[in-house]
């Protein structure tokens, strides 16, 4: 069983920063909902309102990890210019994809949406981070700032769905190969 | 026995809205500034080339790293301003989601590919 290192990097990116945060996501979602509801008939636990700040720095933190390493370290390799009147194209993703009209609309559309909107996420979810370090519990008498705080995240959690549902799409249809071969055990 | 946390009424102080009014506007200005940037350099050769800050990536770190920027200094000039104040924050909002909606909309290849 063997994995090479640029599918461990797409495996880091993809399953690891990207797919983690999309689940968590939806549990901030669900958080600042529920917690900073003007109509919450409790109040806020300072354990439970310190734990909400810390979970949406790692949140963020995930967030840009995912786009910086999709951006800089992953896309270089699928955007790798293949050389003049090379015939297999497997170790250019992009290239490969653009080669047939069946699968070229996976990079025109879907890389090209994906590179893009991805960033939306980190944006917003540093944002929405931003203000809840800043007013925790204080929330609750600005329901304003809460709904748009709560905009910004359900679209942080779409443009991660959608760049997502892209990337998989994209390693189905063209996985960015290559780099050093890791051995990970050996078979019978 | 586990020792109960104290609780704290919501409503002991409330804070200005103005700082998260800033975080709320300059996040949508950046995120417009990613759609924008995007068509501008797929549209000229030119910005599209200024925007190669990193060669392996192209365009695209050029696009996100002058967005970031916008959006950071927007969002510390914002901040300067408004942090004491309290603004009108039903406006603000708006703006903010209407930047945030076009960014979606005009991220989208086929709408993009309108201008």
């Amino acid at each position: 069983m063997e994995i090479t290192a640029r599918s461990l990097w797409t495996l880091i990116h993809g399953m690891g920063f990207g797919a983690l945060y999309l689940l968590a996501c939806s549990g901030a979602l669900v958080e600042l909902y529920r917690r900073y509801s003007p109509k919450a008939a409790n109040p806020i636990a300072p354990g439970d309102d310190n734990f909400l700040k810390f979970y949406l720095v790692v949140l963020s933190v995930l967030a840009w990890l995912t786009v910086l390493t999709g951006a800089y370290i992953i896309y270089p390799w699928y955007r790798a210019a293949a050389p003049a009147g090379a015939v297999y194209l497997s170790a250019f993703p992009q290239r490969l994809l653009l080669s047939n009209p069946a699968t070229s609309g996976w990079h025109s559309l879907g890389m090209e949406w994906k590179e893009h909107i991805a960033w939306l996420a980190p944006i917003s979810i540093t944002m929405a981070a931003a203000v809840v370090i800043r007013y925790g519990r204080d929330l609750r008498n600005h329901p304003q700032l809460r709904a748009a705080v709560l905009c910004f995240t359900l679209v942080s959690f779409l443009a991660s769905g959608i760049a997502g549902f892209f990337g998989a799409m994209l390693v189905k249809h063209a996985p960015v190969e290559g780099g050093r071969v890791i051995h990970l055990m050996h078979g019978e | 026995m586990k020792k109960q946390e104290p609780l704290i009424p919501t409503t002991s102080v409330v804070l200005p809205n103005g700082s998260g009014a800033a975080a709320i506007l300059s996040a949508g200005i950046g995120s417009f500034m990613v759609a924008l940037l995007a068509i501008a350099a797929n549209k000229s050769a030119i910005l599209k080339n200024l925007l190669v800050f990193y060669k392996p990536t192209g365009p695209l770190s050029g696009v996100s790293t002058t967005a970031i920027l916008v959006w950071l200094i927007a969002w510390g000039i914002l901040e300067w301003r408004w942090r004491k104040r309290n603004v009108a924050l039903g406006r603000i909002n708006a703006i903010a989601l209407v930047l945030l909606g076009l960014s979606l909309m005009l991220t989208y290849p086929p709408v993009a590919e309108l201008f």
